[in-house]
Formats: structure tokens, sequence, C-alpha cells
């Protein structure tokens, strides 16, 4: 995106445009010099909304019950907005995107948006630039941000650091797999939720869970496990009422504020790899064949080179970064 | 930019017969494009709305009811009304040439008939939005 085009773009945002909105999350998540300007300009408008990070392993029914705590919240007047990864192919780039197909209510909601993601080769199961995306749906007004993503097991910690609330979700038949992985999905739950509680086999995941749960060690909060039914709202007021309580809790311990805290240091890091990663990339590419040659002549190291060429940069006019 | 092209598939219109625009999802998605699906039973309004949140650069229609003749130009004129003139409407269905020719008229893209390959759906839409994009860059 062009600058002249970012800023009538971002007035346009500012006056409630989806499309400006949906432009410059693409902005966003292409990344690059026209993302840090987007982000720069939003960052003042954010305003510290609930972000709920929905995941869980393929089949459960994540997108369902997004679609149904959605509502819910659109019945409290609520503005709601929806980020949901699914995962890219490895072998081509490309992806299908099918999360909107279980959140058709919601399609023509004007106080929804939603907005599906592929994860463009980052692990971890959330795209490189979500929270970003997030970022943008959040300065756009919205209540509650919700991040949908397929987790399987080591993966969830990342839409742990993203969310303040990390809803984990299970079905039934999740049984025999969720030996593999218990690790990741335990230590990331805030709220556990079995869905599609009335197939058989619930009670015996429900029972799991929670003796699993008590194995942990004793911690301020226990994550609850909630028995759900999305496609017909069974269990929906048990589960708003256990984040909600979750929320509560976050606030009271102090440890949204630490959550919050840890969130933007993380993000200090990310911009500052981000910025001289690209500078590296603009001074430094054309030095490498011939650093290349040296270590393999035995005239240099990999380390020398990199130390040489890391001091180049360093003293270099700031001024012209950019 | 070389940034990965976005499309939305959708079913339009009351027909269940989406086997068509799987394929056709499948085929984009393997030629490295992100594909919003949105299954069955769209109404325009669904899909122009879908098309300006996920920031697609196409959509593709599949249409088997025959209604394509009502669908395509309202998806068009839903599109022009949310900004979004310059996404490429396209689709595939069964549709006779002579509609063809009048909602190529209206401003809608390519359309494929029985028999299309998915190889000329991927060509078609990977060179109609890198004509797109190469003009909004130089506007």
């Amino acid at each position: 995106m062009l600058e002249t085009h970012i800023d009538q773009t971002l007035t346009a945002f500012f006056a409630g445009d989806r499309r400006a909105a949906a432009r410059l999350m693409t902005a966003v998540e292409n990344g690059g010099p026209a993302a840090e300007a987007v982000l720069e300009a939003l960052y003042p408008k954010l305003t510290g909304a609930p972000r709920l990070g929905v995941t869980g392993p393929p089949g459960v029914g994540k997108s369902t019950l997004v679609d149904a705590l959605a509502r819910h919240h659109r019945g409290l007047d609520r503005r709601v907005g929806v980020v949901a990864v699914d995962p890219t192919s490895p072998f081509t780039g490309g992806a299908v995107l099918g999360d909107r197909v279980r959140m058709n209510d919601l399609a023509t909601d004007p106080g929804v948006f939603i907005r599906s993601m592929a994860t463009r080769g980052s692990l971890g199961g959330l795209a490189r630039t979500s929270k970003e995306v997030v970022d943008v749906l959040e300065a756009f007004g919205h209540d509650l941000l919700i991040i949908e993503t397929v987790g399987v097991g080591q993966t969830e910690m990342d839409i742990a650091g993203t969310a303040d609330t990390t809803v984990v979700v299970l079905s039934p038949e999740s049984g025999d797999s969720i030996q593999a992985m218990k690790a990741g999905l335990m230590e990331a739950a805030d709220v556990l939720v079995v869905n599609k509680a009335d197939r058989p086999g619930a009670d015996q995941m429900v029972r799991t869970l929670e003796a699993d749960l008590h194995m942990r060690p004793a911690a301020d909060w226990t994550p609850p496990v909630i028995r759900t039914v999305a496609s017909s709202g069974d269990g929906l007021a048990d589960l708003t009422a256990a984040v909600d309580a979750h929320h509560r809790y976050l606030t009271g311990s102090g440890d949204l504020e630490r959550r919050r805290h840890a969130r933007v240091r993380v993000e200090i890091l990310a911009v500052l790899r981000d910025r001289l990663w690209r500078r590296a990339q603009r001074d430094l590419t054309d030095h490498v064949p011939g650093w290349t040659e040296k270590v393999l002549a035995g005239e240099a190291t990999p380390y020398t080179a990199a130390r040489a060429m890391l001091a180049a940069l360093i003293d270099d006019d700031p001024e012209d970064d950019e | 930019m070389d940034r990965a092209i976005r499309v939305l598939v959708a079913k339009a219109g009351l027909d269940g017969h989406d086997r068509g625009a799987k394929v056709v999802a499948r085929a984009l998605r393997d030629a490295g494009m992100e594909v919003i699906y949105t299954g069955l039973r769209q109404s325009p309004e669904m899909i122009a709305e879908a098309a300006v949140q996920e920031d697609v650069d196409a959509v593709g229609l599949s249409l088997l009811s025959g209604a394509h003749m009502t669908i395509f130009p309202e998806v068009l004129r839903l599109l022009r009304e949310k900004g979004g003139d310059d996404i490429l409407l396209t689709g595939g269905g069964c549709i006779g040439d002579e509609d063809m020719v009048e909602l190529r008229e209206q401003g809608v893209g390519e359309l494929f008939g029985p028999g299309a390959s998915t190889r000329e759906i991927v060509d078609y839409i990977r060179d109609e939005v890198g004509r797109r994009r190469q003009l909004q860059e130089n506007s």
C-alpha cells in the first residue's frame, strides 16, 4: 500500500468504513513499512477490550462455538471481532479457510467483523501477524475480540500469549489423541470445554480432564471444565460465566496487568527484530557472497563474518534508516 | 509485492450441489492461493459482505440453479455499493453463452461452463488479479 493510500484509508477507517478496515488488515498482514505505519497510527486507539482465544484439535466444533459465543455477545449489544486462523499448506503456500461456513448467521451483522487468516508458514497455530490484525479490529471499536486457531498439542502457547483468556475445546471423540496433546493443552487452558457433550463419552472426557487438573500444582486459578453443545446453545451460559469469572480473576489478581506487560515487551522485541532484520537485508545482503568465499577459502569463519557485518551495520548513520 | 491471492468461493442461491465449488477451491489452494470458503446457500448480501471483510482479490460463485441472471448482477451491485468495485467477480455453472455475454457486459469477469478445466480457472484468476493489481499500483 502506498503512503498516500495509507492516509486516505486511515481516514476512512476512523470514520467507520469497513472496506478501509479490511484493507488495513491486509496491509498489516503483508508486513513491511506500510504495516508499521498503520499500526503506529492505530496504537493510541487501542481500548484494551478483552481478547478471547479459542483453540483445540480440528473437528471439535470451535467455529460453531465461536459463532454461538459471538451471537451471545451480540445479544448484549457488544460488537464482536473474530480472527479465524487456519494452516497454510507447506507444499503450495495455499490454504482453504473454511471457518465462515459455521458462522453464516453472523455474515451480515454490522456489529460483527470476521477475518480469516492463513498461518503463512508460521508455527504455533497462529499466523505471525494475527495479533496485529486483532489490533486493527480493536481500534475499529469492537468490544470483544475472539481469535480462533487449530491447536493439536505443544503449540498453543502462542495463542495464550495473545489472548487474555484461552479456551481449549475438545470433543468426546478427542479421547485417544488427548494423551499426546495433554502437556501443551493443559498449560495453555484457562477454561476447558468438552463440546458435543450430548454424545457418548462426554462424561469420561470430563473426568479425564478433571483428574488431570487435580494433578497439577495448586494455583490461584484452576481451569473449569465446561460441557457445551454449540449447535444447540446448551452450556453456553456456563461458558460465558466461566470466561467472565476468569476475567475477574485476571483483573483482581493483577495477572491481567502482568500478561499485558509481557505482551508489550514481546511486541517491542518483535518490532525491533523486524527492523533490524529489514535493515540487515537491505545493507548487508551484498556482502554475504564475499564473506562466503572467504569462509570457504579458510580466511574467515561464519562468526568473524557475522561480527564484521554487524559492526558495519551499527556504525551506519541511523538517520538514513528508511 | 508478491502477496498471496485471496479468493472467496461461495455457493450462491438455493441449490445444494457444492462438489464443483469444492474442487475449484482445492485447485486454487494448490495453486498457492488463500481460499475463503463460505459454504452453501449464500445470499448476495452475505457474499458481498464477506468479500469486503476478507479483502479478497476475487469472488468465485458456483451457481447451478439457473438464477445466475439475478444473483451475479446483485452481487456486483452490492460489491460496488460496499466499495469493492475493484474485486473481480467470476464464477461458473450452467450458464448459456448469451447470458455469459450479457453478464460480461455488466462487468462480471469470465464465466466457466461444464467441461472447463481447473487449470483454465486458476490461470484466469491469477492473470486477471495480477493485471488489476498492476493497474492499481500505477494509479
